[in-house]
Protein backbone atom coordinates (compact mmCIF):
# COMPACT_ATOMS: atom_id res chain seq x y z
CA UNK A 1 0.00 0.00 0.00
CA UNK A 2 1.31 3.41 -0.92
CA UNK A 3 0.40 5.08 2.34
CA UNK A 4 2.43 2.59 4.32
CA UNK A 5 5.57 4.18 2.94
CA UNK A 6 5.02 7.40 4.82
CA UNK A 7 7.30 7.01 7.84
CA UNK A 8 4.90 8.81 10.14
CA UNK A 9 2.02 6.51 9.40
CA UNK A 10 3.99 3.42 8.51
CA UNK A 11 3.19 1.78 11.79
CA UNK A 12 -0.44 2.73 11.68
CA UNK A 13 -1.16 1.76 8.11
CA UNK A 14 -1.06 -1.98 8.65
CA UNK A 15 -3.08 -2.69 11.78
CA UNK A 16 -6.43 -1.11 10.77
CA UNK A 17 -6.57 -3.29 7.69
CA UNK A 18 -5.86 -6.29 9.87
CA UNK A 19 -8.50 -5.12 12.31
CA UNK A 20 -10.94 -4.95 9.47
CA UNK A 21 -10.09 -8.50 8.50
CA UNK A 22 -10.40 -9.57 12.12
CA UNK A 23 -13.72 -7.79 12.19
CA UNK A 24 -15.04 -9.90 9.37
CA UNK A 25 -13.65 -13.05 10.92
CA UNK A 26 -15.02 -12.01 14.28
CA UNK A 27 -18.52 -11.58 12.95
CA UNK A 28 -18.39 -14.98 11.31
CA UNK A 29 -17.18 -16.37 14.61
CA UNK A 30 -20.14 -14.79 16.40
CA UNK A 31 -22.71 -16.42 14.17
CA UNK A 32 -20.96 -19.74 14.52
CA UNK A 33 -20.85 -19.33 18.30
CA UNK A 34 -24.49 -18.30 18.65
CA UNK A 35 -26.02 -21.80 18.71
CA UNK A 36 -23.36 -22.79 21.21
CA UNK A 37 -24.21 -19.80 23.42
CA UNK A 38 -27.84 -20.93 23.53
CA UNK A 39 -26.84 -24.42 24.60
CA UNK A 40 -25.40 -24.39 28.13
CA UNK A 41 -23.70 -27.76 27.62
CA UNK A 42 -21.87 -26.31 24.66
CA UNK A 43 -21.17 -22.95 26.28
CA UNK A 44 -19.49 -24.41 29.36
CA UNK A 45 -16.48 -25.98 27.69
CA UNK A 46 -15.82 -22.67 25.98
CA UNK A 47 -15.70 -20.77 29.25
CA UNK A 48 -13.88 -23.47 31.18
CA UNK A 49 -10.63 -22.82 29.36
CA UNK A 50 -10.84 -19.12 30.20
CA UNK A 51 -12.03 -17.88 26.83
CA UNK A 52 -15.48 -16.32 26.68
CA UNK A 53 -15.73 -15.95 22.94
CA UNK A 54 -19.13 -14.24 22.60
CA UNK A 55 -17.98 -11.46 24.95
CA UNK A 56 -14.84 -10.89 22.93
CA UNK A 57 -16.90 -10.47 19.78
CA UNK A 58 -19.10 -7.89 21.53
CA UNK A 59 -16.04 -5.86 22.47
CA UNK A 60 -14.92 -5.48 18.84
CA UNK A 61 -15.25 -1.79 17.94
CA UNK A 62 -17.55 -0.85 15.04
CA UNK A 63 -15.72 0.08 11.79
CA UNK A 64 -14.12 3.44 12.50
CA UNK A 65 -14.10 6.33 10.07
CA UNK A 66 -16.18 7.53 7.19
CA UNK A 67 -16.91 5.53 4.08
CA UNK A 68 -16.00 7.75 1.14
CA UNK A 69 -16.62 5.23 -1.64
CA UNK A 70 -19.09 2.36 -1.54
CA UNK A 71 -19.02 -0.74 -3.72
CA UNK A 72 -21.04 0.74 -6.61
CA UNK A 73 -18.89 3.86 -6.72
CA UNK A 74 -15.69 1.78 -6.80
CA UNK A 75 -17.18 -0.24 -9.66
CA UNK A 76 -18.09 2.90 -11.64
CA UNK A 77 -14.69 4.48 -11.01
CA UNK A 78 -12.95 1.35 -12.32
CA UNK A 79 -15.20 1.28 -15.39
CA UNK A 80 -14.32 4.92 -16.13
CA UNK A 81 -10.60 4.25 -15.63
CA UNK A 82 -10.87 1.25 -17.96
CA UNK A 83 -12.39 3.44 -20.67
CA UNK A 84 -9.70 6.08 -20.16
CA UNK A 85 -7.05 3.39 -20.60
CA UNK A 86 -8.73 2.29 -23.85
CA UNK A 87 -8.80 5.88 -25.12
CA UNK A 88 -5.20 6.63 -24.29
CA UNK A 89 -3.68 3.34 -25.46
CA UNK A 90 -5.45 2.87 -28.78
CA UNK A 91 -7.86 0.18 -27.56
CA UNK A 92 -5.51 -1.36 -25.01
CA UNK A 93 -3.27 -2.74 -27.72
CA UNK A 94 -0.03 -4.07 -26.18
CA UNK A 95 -1.25 -3.15 -22.70
CA UNK A 96 -0.10 -5.22 -19.72
CA UNK A 97 -1.65 -4.46 -16.33
CA UNK A 98 0.60 -5.06 -13.34
CA UNK A 99 -0.93 -4.74 -9.88
CA UNK A 100 1.20 -3.88 -6.86
CA UNK A 101 0.48 -6.26 -3.97
CA UNK A 102 -1.62 -6.50 -1.95
CA UNK A 103 -4.66 -4.64 -3.25
CA UNK A 104 -3.29 -3.50 -6.59
CA UNK A 105 -3.42 -7.09 -7.82
CA UNK A 106 -7.21 -7.63 -7.65
CA UNK A 107 -7.70 -4.10 -9.00
CA UNK A 108 -5.50 -4.92 -12.02
CA UNK A 109 -7.48 -8.11 -12.54
CA UNK A 110 -10.78 -6.20 -12.45
CA UNK A 111 -9.51 -3.58 -14.89
CA UNK A 112 -8.26 -6.32 -17.23
CA UNK A 113 -11.69 -7.98 -17.12
CA UNK A 114 -13.35 -4.68 -18.08
CA UNK A 115 -10.88 -4.02 -20.91
CA UNK A 116 -11.36 -7.55 -22.22
CA UNK A 117 -15.15 -7.16 -22.10
CA UNK A 118 -15.14 -3.89 -24.04
CA UNK A 119 -12.49 -4.78 -26.62
CA UNK A 120 -13.29 -8.50 -26.91
CA UNK A 121 -9.61 -9.46 -26.76
CA UNK A 122 -7.70 -10.71 -23.74
CA UNK A 123 -5.71 -8.07 -21.88
CA UNK A 124 -3.05 -9.70 -19.68
CA UNK A 125 -2.66 -8.78 -16.03
CA UNK A 126 -0.13 -9.77 -13.41
CA UNK A 127 1.48 -8.59 -10.23
CA UNK A 128 4.70 -6.82 -9.35
CA UNK A 129 6.11 -7.18 -5.85
CA UNK A 130 8.23 -4.22 -4.87
CA UNK A 131 9.37 -5.27 -1.40
CA UNK A 132 13.00 -5.79 -2.37
CA UNK A 133 13.10 -2.31 -3.93
CA UNK A 134 11.64 -0.29 -1.06
CA UNK A 135 13.60 2.59 0.40
CA UNK A 136 12.36 1.98 3.96
CA UNK A 137 13.46 -1.64 4.34
CA UNK A 138 15.90 -0.77 7.10
CA UNK A 139 13.27 1.02 9.15
CA UNK A 140 11.36 -2.16 9.96
CA UNK A 141 12.01 -5.87 10.39
CA UNK A 142 12.37 -7.84 7.16
CA UNK A 143 9.06 -7.99 5.33
CA UNK A 144 7.37 -10.97 3.81
CA UNK A 145 7.64 -10.96 0.04
CA UNK A 146 4.66 -10.83 -2.29
CA UNK A 147 4.27 -12.58 -5.63
CA UNK A 148 5.59 -11.26 -8.89
CA UNK A 149 3.71 -12.72 -11.82
CA UNK A 150 4.58 -11.37 -15.24
CA UNK A 151 2.19 -12.48 -18.02
CA UNK A 152 3.70 -14.90 -20.55
CA UNK A 153 3.77 -12.15 -23.19
CA UNK A 154 6.42 -10.36 -21.11
CA UNK A 155 6.73 -6.60 -20.74
CA UNK A 156 9.34 -5.78 -23.38
CA UNK A 157 8.00 -3.16 -25.78
CA UNK A 158 4.57 -3.25 -24.10
CA UNK A 159 2.61 -0.47 -22.44
CA UNK A 160 2.71 -1.39 -18.78
CA UNK A 161 -0.02 0.09 -16.60
CA UNK A 162 0.91 -0.13 -12.94
CA UNK A 163 -2.13 -0.48 -10.69
CA UNK A 164 -2.27 0.36 -7.00
CA UNK A 165 -5.00 1.14 -4.51
CA UNK A 166 -3.78 4.41 -2.97
CA UNK A 167 -1.29 6.94 -4.30
CA UNK A 168 0.28 8.83 -1.41
CA UNK A 169 4.00 9.62 -1.09
CA UNK A 170 4.84 8.09 -4.48
CA UNK A 171 7.59 5.93 -2.98
CA UNK A 172 5.86 2.68 -3.85
CA UNK A 173 5.65 3.77 -7.47
CA UNK A 174 9.33 4.76 -7.44
CA UNK A 175 10.17 1.27 -6.19
CA UNK A 176 7.87 -0.26 -8.81
CA UNK A 177 9.66 1.62 -11.59
CA UNK A 178 12.99 0.21 -10.38
CA UNK A 179 11.54 -3.29 -10.15
CA UNK A 180 10.13 -2.95 -13.66
CA UNK A 181 13.46 -1.93 -15.17
CA UNK A 182 15.00 -5.17 -13.84
CA UNK A 183 12.26 -7.20 -15.57
CA UNK A 184 12.50 -5.70 -19.01
CA UNK A 185 12.06 -2.56 -21.07
CA UNK A 186 8.45 -1.51 -21.60
CA UNK A 187 7.63 0.96 -24.39
CA UNK A 188 5.81 3.11 -21.83
CA UNK A 189 4.80 2.91 -18.20
CA UNK A 190 1.57 4.41 -16.93
CA UNK A 191 0.01 4.52 -13.49
CA UNK A 192 -3.59 3.83 -12.48
CA UNK A 193 -4.78 4.25 -8.88
CA UNK A 194 -8.14 3.90 -7.22
CA UNK A 195 -7.55 6.78 -4.82
CA UNK A 196 -5.13 9.69 -5.07
CA UNK A 197 -4.85 11.22 -1.62
CA UNK A 198 -2.10 13.79 -2.34
CA UNK A 199 1.01 14.56 -0.25
CA UNK A 200 3.55 13.43 -2.83
CA UNK A 201 7.18 13.23 -1.76
CA UNK A 202 8.52 12.44 -5.22
CA UNK A 203 7.85 13.86 -8.70
CA UNK A 204 5.28 11.21 -9.60
CA UNK A 205 1.69 11.54 -10.81
CA UNK A 206 -1.00 9.11 -11.84
CA UNK A 207 -2.28 8.80 -15.42
CA UNK A 208 -5.64 7.38 -14.33
CA UNK A 209 -7.31 8.20 -11.03
CA UNK A 210 -10.49 6.60 -9.72
CA UNK A 211 -11.11 9.26 -7.11
CA UNK A 212 -9.15 12.33 -6.01
CA UNK A 213 -9.44 12.45 -2.25
CA UNK A 214 -7.95 15.52 -0.55
CA UNK A 215 -6.74 14.36 2.87
CA UNK A 216 -4.72 15.52 5.82
CA UNK A 217 -1.57 13.58 6.60
CA UNK A 218 -3.08 12.62 9.94
CA UNK A 219 -5.83 10.75 8.15
CA UNK A 220 -5.72 7.16 7.03
CA UNK A 221 -7.16 5.96 3.74
CA UNK A 222 -8.08 2.34 3.74
CA UNK A 223 -9.19 0.50 0.62
CA UNK A 224 -11.15 -2.69 1.16
CA UNK A 225 -11.77 -5.11 -1.68
CA UNK A 226 -13.96 -8.19 -1.79
CA UNK A 227 -10.99 -10.35 -2.79
CA UNK A 228 -8.88 -9.36 0.22
CA UNK A 229 -11.28 -7.92 2.82
CA UNK A 230 -14.68 -9.41 2.05
CA UNK A 231 -16.27 -6.14 0.88
CA UNK A 232 -15.66 -3.18 -1.41
CA UNK A 233 -15.21 0.18 0.34
CA UNK A 234 -12.85 3.11 0.74
CA UNK A 235 -12.74 4.32 4.33
CA UNK A 236 -11.26 7.57 5.59
CA UNK A 237 -10.42 7.65 9.27
CA UNK A 238 -8.39 9.85 11.60
CA UNK A 239 -6.01 8.82 14.34
CA UNK A 240 -8.76 9.63 16.85
CA UNK A 241 -10.99 6.98 15.27
CA UNK A 242 -8.47 4.24 15.98
CA UNK B 1 13.63 -15.14 13.72
CA UNK B 2 16.91 -15.25 15.61
CA UNK B 3 19.69 -12.88 14.62
CA UNK B 4 21.95 -15.84 13.86
CA UNK B 5 21.38 -19.10 12.03
CA UNK B 6 23.48 -21.61 13.94
CA UNK B 7 21.24 -24.66 14.21
CA UNK B 8 18.25 -25.89 12.26
CA UNK B 9 16.79 -26.71 15.66
CA UNK B 10 16.55 -23.00 16.50
CA UNK B 11 14.01 -22.47 13.74
CA UNK B 12 10.35 -22.56 14.63
CA UNK B 13 7.92 -23.99 12.10
CA UNK B 14 6.87 -20.45 11.16
CA UNK B 15 10.48 -19.31 10.73
CA UNK B 16 11.28 -22.28 8.53
CA UNK B 17 8.18 -21.81 6.38
CA UNK B 18 8.92 -18.08 6.05
CA UNK B 19 12.40 -18.92 4.75
CA UNK B 20 11.01 -21.49 2.29
CA UNK B 21 8.27 -19.13 1.06
CA UNK B 22 10.74 -16.27 0.67
CA UNK B 23 13.09 -18.59 -1.22
CA UNK B 24 10.21 -19.55 -3.50
CA UNK B 25 9.70 -15.89 -4.46
CA UNK B 26 13.43 -15.26 -4.80
CA UNK B 27 13.94 -18.29 -7.04
CA UNK B 28 12.22 -16.29 -9.80
CA UNK B 29 15.19 -13.93 -9.88
CA UNK B 30 17.28 -16.66 -11.52
CA UNK B 31 14.95 -16.61 -14.55
CA UNK B 32 15.11 -12.89 -15.11
CA UNK B 33 17.25 -11.01 -17.59
CA UNK B 34 18.82 -9.11 -14.67
CA UNK B 35 19.56 -11.55 -11.86
CA UNK B 36 20.05 -8.98 -9.18
CA UNK B 37 18.03 -7.23 -6.50
CA UNK B 38 19.18 -4.01 -4.83
CA UNK B 39 18.04 -5.06 -1.37
CA UNK B 40 21.34 -5.52 0.49
CA UNK B 41 23.21 -2.66 -1.17
CA UNK B 42 25.92 -1.37 1.13
CA UNK B 43 25.90 -4.44 3.37
CA UNK B 44 28.97 -6.61 3.74
CA UNK B 45 28.89 -10.39 3.92
CA UNK B 46 32.10 -12.19 4.89
CA UNK B 47 32.58 -15.81 3.84
CA UNK B 48 34.87 -17.25 6.50
CA UNK B 49 35.89 -20.73 5.35
CA UNK B 50 38.26 -22.79 7.46
CA UNK B 51 37.41 -25.95 5.54
CA UNK B 52 37.49 -26.68 1.85
CA UNK B 53 34.20 -26.12 0.15
CA UNK B 54 33.16 -25.48 -3.39
CA UNK B 55 29.41 -25.46 -3.64
CA UNK B 56 28.53 -23.93 -0.29
CA UNK B 57 30.97 -21.05 -0.61
CA UNK B 58 30.03 -20.32 -4.21
CA UNK B 59 26.36 -20.63 -3.34
CA UNK B 60 26.60 -18.13 -0.48
CA UNK B 61 28.67 -15.82 -2.65
CA UNK B 62 26.15 -15.96 -5.49
CA UNK B 63 23.28 -15.41 -3.05
CA UNK B 64 24.90 -12.36 -1.46
CA UNK B 65 25.83 -10.91 -4.83
CA UNK B 66 22.33 -11.37 -6.24
CA UNK B 67 21.12 -9.26 -3.35
CA UNK B 68 23.80 -6.63 -4.13
CA UNK B 69 25.77 -7.15 -0.91
CA UNK B 70 29.53 -6.76 -0.90
CA UNK B 71 31.24 -10.11 -0.44
CA UNK B 72 34.61 -10.69 1.18
CA UNK B 73 35.95 -14.22 0.81
CA UNK B 74 38.28 -15.47 3.46
CA UNK B 75 39.75 -18.94 3.38
CA UNK B 76 42.09 -20.30 5.99
CA UNK B 77 44.66 -21.25 3.40
CA UNK B 78 46.89 -18.34 2.47
CA UNK B 79 45.63 -16.12 5.29
CA UNK B 80 46.86 -15.16 8.75
CA UNK B 81 45.19 -18.33 10.08
CA UNK B 82 48.06 -20.23 8.46
CA UNK B 83 50.31 -18.07 10.65
CA UNK B 84 48.47 -19.19 13.77
CA UNK B 85 45.78 -16.54 14.31
CA UNK B 86 42.95 -17.65 16.59
CA UNK B 87 39.29 -17.60 15.60
CA UNK B 88 38.63 -14.81 18.07
CA UNK B 89 41.33 -12.55 16.66
CA UNK B 90 40.08 -13.20 13.15
CA UNK B 91 36.57 -12.37 14.38
CA UNK B 92 37.72 -9.08 15.86
CA UNK B 93 39.42 -8.20 12.58
CA UNK B 94 36.19 -8.85 10.70
CA UNK B 95 34.32 -6.83 13.28
CA UNK B 96 36.65 -3.88 12.70
CA UNK B 97 35.94 -4.14 8.96
CA UNK B 98 32.22 -3.82 9.64
CA UNK B 99 30.88 -7.20 8.52
CA UNK B 100 27.07 -7.27 8.64
CA UNK B 101 27.03 -11.04 8.35
CA UNK B 102 29.66 -13.72 8.73
CA UNK B 103 29.10 -17.02 6.95
CA UNK B 104 31.37 -19.49 8.67
CA UNK B 105 32.49 -23.01 7.90
CA UNK B 106 34.78 -24.54 10.50
CA UNK B 107 36.14 -27.98 11.26
CA UNK B 108 35.22 -27.61 14.94
CA UNK B 109 31.63 -28.19 16.05
CA UNK B 110 30.40 -25.11 17.90
CA UNK B 111 32.73 -22.59 16.23
CA UNK B 112 29.81 -20.51 14.80
CA UNK B 113 28.22 -20.40 18.23
CA UNK B 114 31.44 -19.05 19.77
CA UNK B 115 31.80 -16.58 16.92
CA UNK B 116 28.30 -15.24 17.51
CA UNK B 117 29.45 -13.90 20.89
CA UNK B 118 32.35 -11.99 19.37
CA UNK B 119 30.82 -10.20 16.40
CA UNK B 120 28.00 -7.75 16.12
CA UNK B 121 26.71 -8.97 12.77
CA UNK B 122 24.64 -12.05 12.04
CA UNK B 123 26.42 -15.40 12.04
CA UNK B 124 25.33 -18.02 9.54
CA UNK B 125 26.57 -21.55 10.08
CA UNK B 126 27.76 -23.00 6.78
CA UNK B 127 28.81 -26.28 8.39
CA UNK B 128 30.66 -26.80 11.67
CA UNK B 129 32.50 -30.07 12.16
CA UNK B 130 30.08 -32.95 12.56
CA UNK B 131 27.44 -30.69 14.13
CA UNK B 132 25.11 -28.82 11.76
CA UNK B 133 24.63 -27.35 8.32
CA UNK B 134 21.27 -25.57 8.56
CA UNK B 135 21.15 -23.96 5.10
CA UNK B 136 21.70 -27.38 3.52
CA UNK B 137 18.72 -28.73 5.46
CA UNK B 138 16.65 -25.73 4.35
CA UNK B 139 17.53 -26.23 0.70
CA UNK B 140 16.77 -29.95 1.00
CA UNK B 141 13.37 -29.19 2.51
CA UNK B 142 12.81 -26.60 -0.24
CA UNK B 143 13.67 -29.16 -2.93
CA UNK B 144 11.35 -31.78 -1.38
CA UNK B 145 8.48 -29.31 -1.16
CA UNK B 146 8.98 -28.23 -4.78
CA UNK B 147 9.15 -31.77 -6.13
CA UNK B 148 6.50 -33.42 -3.97
CA UNK B 149 4.31 -30.43 -3.07
CA UNK B 150 4.33 -30.90 0.70
CA UNK B 151 6.52 -31.69 3.71
CA UNK B 152 3.89 -32.66 6.25
CA UNK B 153 3.80 -36.45 6.59
CA UNK B 154 6.57 -36.99 4.05
CA UNK B 155 8.64 -40.13 4.70
CA UNK B 156 12.33 -39.35 4.38
CA UNK B 157 15.16 -41.89 4.63
CA UNK B 158 18.62 -40.48 5.35
CA UNK B 159 21.17 -43.13 4.43
CA UNK B 160 24.86 -43.57 5.11
CA UNK B 161 27.50 -41.90 7.24
CA UNK B 162 25.19 -40.25 9.78
CA UNK B 163 27.95 -40.22 12.41
CA UNK B 164 30.10 -37.68 10.57
CA UNK B 165 27.26 -35.85 8.86
CA UNK B 166 26.19 -32.37 9.85
CA UNK B 167 23.66 -32.52 7.03
CA UNK B 168 21.87 -35.45 8.69
CA UNK B 169 21.53 -33.75 12.07
CA UNK B 170 20.24 -30.48 10.58
CA UNK B 171 17.84 -32.35 8.33
CA UNK B 172 16.45 -34.50 11.15
CA UNK B 173 15.79 -31.39 13.28
CA UNK B 174 14.31 -29.30 10.48
CA UNK B 175 12.21 -32.03 8.88
CA UNK B 176 10.76 -32.92 12.27
CA UNK B 177 9.81 -29.27 12.80
CA UNK B 178 8.15 -29.26 9.39
CA UNK B 179 6.19 -32.44 10.07
CA UNK B 180 8.09 -35.02 8.02
CA UNK B 181 8.96 -38.51 9.35
CA UNK B 182 12.64 -39.28 9.15
CA UNK B 183 14.28 -42.71 9.19
CA UNK B 184 18.05 -42.98 9.50
CA UNK B 185 19.55 -45.95 7.69
CA UNK B 186 23.17 -46.80 8.45
CA UNK B 187 25.46 -49.48 9.81
CA UNK B 188 25.47 -49.31 13.63
CA UNK B 189 29.08 -48.10 13.55
CA UNK B 190 28.11 -45.01 11.57
CA UNK B 191 25.32 -43.84 13.87
CA UNK B 192 25.95 -41.36 16.70
CA UNK B 193 25.79 -42.78 20.25
CA UNK B 194 22.86 -40.59 21.23
CA UNK B 195 20.80 -41.31 18.10
CA UNK B 196 18.03 -42.79 20.24
CA UNK B 197 17.33 -39.28 21.55
CA UNK B 198 16.92 -37.86 18.02
CA UNK B 199 13.35 -37.30 16.82
CA UNK B 200 13.52 -40.05 14.18
CA UNK B 201 13.45 -43.79 13.51
CA UNK B 202 16.55 -45.92 12.93
CA UNK B 203 16.87 -48.87 10.57
CA UNK B 204 19.77 -51.11 9.55
CA UNK B 205 17.99 -52.62 6.55
CA UNK B 206 18.10 -50.32 3.53
CA UNK B 207 16.10 -52.48 1.13
CA UNK B 208 13.26 -52.95 3.61
CA UNK B 209 12.98 -49.19 4.16
CA UNK B 210 12.87 -48.20 0.50
CA UNK B 211 9.27 -49.22 -0.42
CA UNK B 212 7.82 -46.94 2.28
CA UNK B 213 9.88 -43.90 1.45
CA UNK B 214 9.09 -40.69 -0.45
CA UNK B 215 12.58 -39.22 -0.32
CA UNK B 216 15.95 -41.01 -0.14
CA UNK B 217 18.80 -38.79 0.93
CA UNK B 218 22.19 -40.38 0.40
CA UNK B 219 25.09 -39.15 2.52
CA UNK B 220 28.72 -39.11 1.51
CA UNK B 221 31.06 -41.49 3.27
CA UNK B 222 33.37 -38.96 4.89
CA UNK B 223 36.63 -40.86 4.71
CA UNK B 224 38.60 -37.75 5.71
CA UNK B 225 36.91 -37.70 9.12
CA UNK B 226 37.27 -41.42 9.73
CA UNK B 227 40.02 -42.27 12.18
CA UNK B 228 39.03 -45.91 12.64
CA UNK B 229 37.62 -48.76 10.58
CA UNK B 230 33.86 -48.21 10.55
CA UNK B 231 33.14 -50.89 7.98
CA UNK B 232 35.18 -53.79 6.56
CA UNK B 233 35.52 -52.69 2.95
CA UNK B 234 34.10 -50.03 0.66
CA UNK B 235 32.64 -52.78 -1.50
CA UNK B 236 30.77 -54.30 1.40
CA UNK B 237 29.44 -50.89 2.44
CA UNK B 238 28.32 -50.22 -1.09
CA UNK B 239 26.54 -53.58 -1.31
CA UNK B 240 24.58 -53.03 1.87
CA UNK B 241 24.03 -49.26 1.96
CA UNK B 242 24.70 -48.04 -1.58
CA UNK B 243 21.84 -46.94 -3.84
CA UNK B 244 22.05 -48.79 -7.15
CA UNK B 245 19.51 -49.39 -9.92
CA UNK B 246 18.14 -52.53 -8.26
CA UNK B 247 17.39 -50.67 -5.05
CA UNK B 248 16.06 -47.66 -6.97
CA UNK B 249 13.40 -49.97 -8.43
CA UNK B 250 12.13 -50.70 -4.90
CA UNK B 251 11.11 -47.06 -4.41
CA UNK B 252 7.53 -45.86 -5.04
CA UNK B 253 7.13 -44.19 -8.43
CA UNK B 254 6.93 -40.64 -7.11
CA UNK B 255 9.97 -40.90 -4.81
CA UNK B 256 13.04 -38.73 -5.34
CA UNK B 257 16.74 -39.27 -4.69
CA UNK B 258 18.81 -36.55 -3.05
CA UNK B 259 22.47 -36.08 -2.23
CA UNK B 260 24.04 -33.03 -0.59
CA UNK B 261 27.22 -33.47 -2.63
CA UNK B 262 30.04 -33.99 -3.25
CA UNK B 263 29.21 -37.54 -4.37
CA UNK B 264 31.38 -40.63 -4.30
CA UNK B 265 29.97 -42.29 -7.39
CA UNK B 266 30.10 -46.05 -7.03
CA UNK B 267 30.29 -45.92 -3.21
CA UNK B 268 27.05 -44.59 -1.72
CA UNK B 269 25.34 -43.90 -5.04
CA UNK B 270 25.66 -45.56 -8.43
CA UNK B 271 26.37 -43.27 -11.38
CA UNK B 272 23.19 -44.36 -13.21
CA UNK B 273 21.11 -43.42 -10.12
CA UNK B 274 22.83 -40.06 -9.70
CA UNK B 275 22.06 -39.20 -13.32
CA UNK B 276 18.50 -40.55 -13.35
CA UNK B 277 15.54 -38.16 -13.69
CA UNK B 278 14.53 -38.96 -10.11
CA UNK B 279 17.75 -37.51 -8.79
CA UNK B 280 17.46 -33.86 -7.63
CA UNK B 281 21.19 -33.35 -7.11
CA UNK B 282 21.65 -30.56 -9.65
CA UNK B 283 18.36 -28.96 -8.63
CA UNK B 284 19.56 -28.89 -5.02
CA UNK B 285 22.51 -26.74 -6.02
CA UNK B 286 20.28 -24.23 -7.83
CA UNK B 287 17.82 -24.18 -4.95
CA UNK B 288 20.70 -23.57 -2.56
CA UNK B 289 21.22 -20.10 -3.98
CA UNK B 290 17.53 -19.18 -3.54
CA UNK B 291 17.41 -20.49 0.01
CA UNK B 292 20.60 -18.68 0.99
CA UNK B 293 19.27 -15.48 -0.56
CA UNK B 294 16.18 -15.88 1.61
CA UNK B 295 18.28 -16.42 4.75
CA UNK B 296 20.49 -13.41 4.05
CA UNK B 297 17.48 -11.24 3.21
CA UNK B 298 15.61 -12.20 6.37
CA UNK B 299 18.68 -11.72 8.58
CA UNK B 300 20.02 -8.53 6.97
CA UNK B 301 17.19 -7.01 4.95
CA UNK B 302 15.24 -5.43 7.76
CA UNK B 303 15.89 -2.99 10.55
CA UNK B 304 19.35 -2.98 12.07
CA UNK B 305 19.27 -5.20 15.12
CA UNK B 306 22.90 -4.65 16.03
CA UNK B 307 22.34 -1.44 17.97
CA UNK B 308 19.66 -2.89 20.20
CA UNK B 309 21.30 -6.20 20.92
CA UNK B 310 25.07 -6.03 21.25
CA UNK B 311 26.45 -9.15 22.80
CA UNK B 312 29.23 -8.57 25.27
Amino acid sequence: MTHALQPGTADGAGPPAENAAAEVAGTAGATAADPAAGDPAMANPATSDGRSEPLQVDKEPPPAGKTVLVADEIGRALTRVAHEILERTNGAEDVVLLGIPTRGVPLARRLAARLTKVEGRAVPSGSLDITMYRDDLRLRPARTLGHTVVPASGIDDKIVVLVDDVLYSGRTVRAALDALSDLGRPRAVQLAVLVDRGHRELPIRADYVGKNLPTSQRELVQVQLTETDGQDAVILSTEADR
Amino acid sequence: MNRHLISAGDLSRDDALLILDTAEELSQVADRPIRKLPTLRGRTVVNLFYEDSTRTRISFEAAAKRLSADVINFSAKGSSVAKGESLKDTALTLEAMGADAVVIRHQASGAPHRLSHWVRGSVVNAGDGTHEHPTQALLDAFTMRRRLGRLDGLRVAIVGDVLHSRVARSNVLLLRTLGADVTLVAPPTLLPVAVSSWPCEVSYDFSATLPKTDVVMMLRVQAERMSAAYFPTVREYSRRYGLDATRLALLPDHAIVMHPGPMNRGVEIAAEVADSPRSTIVEQVANGVSVRMAVLYLLLGGAELATTEVSR
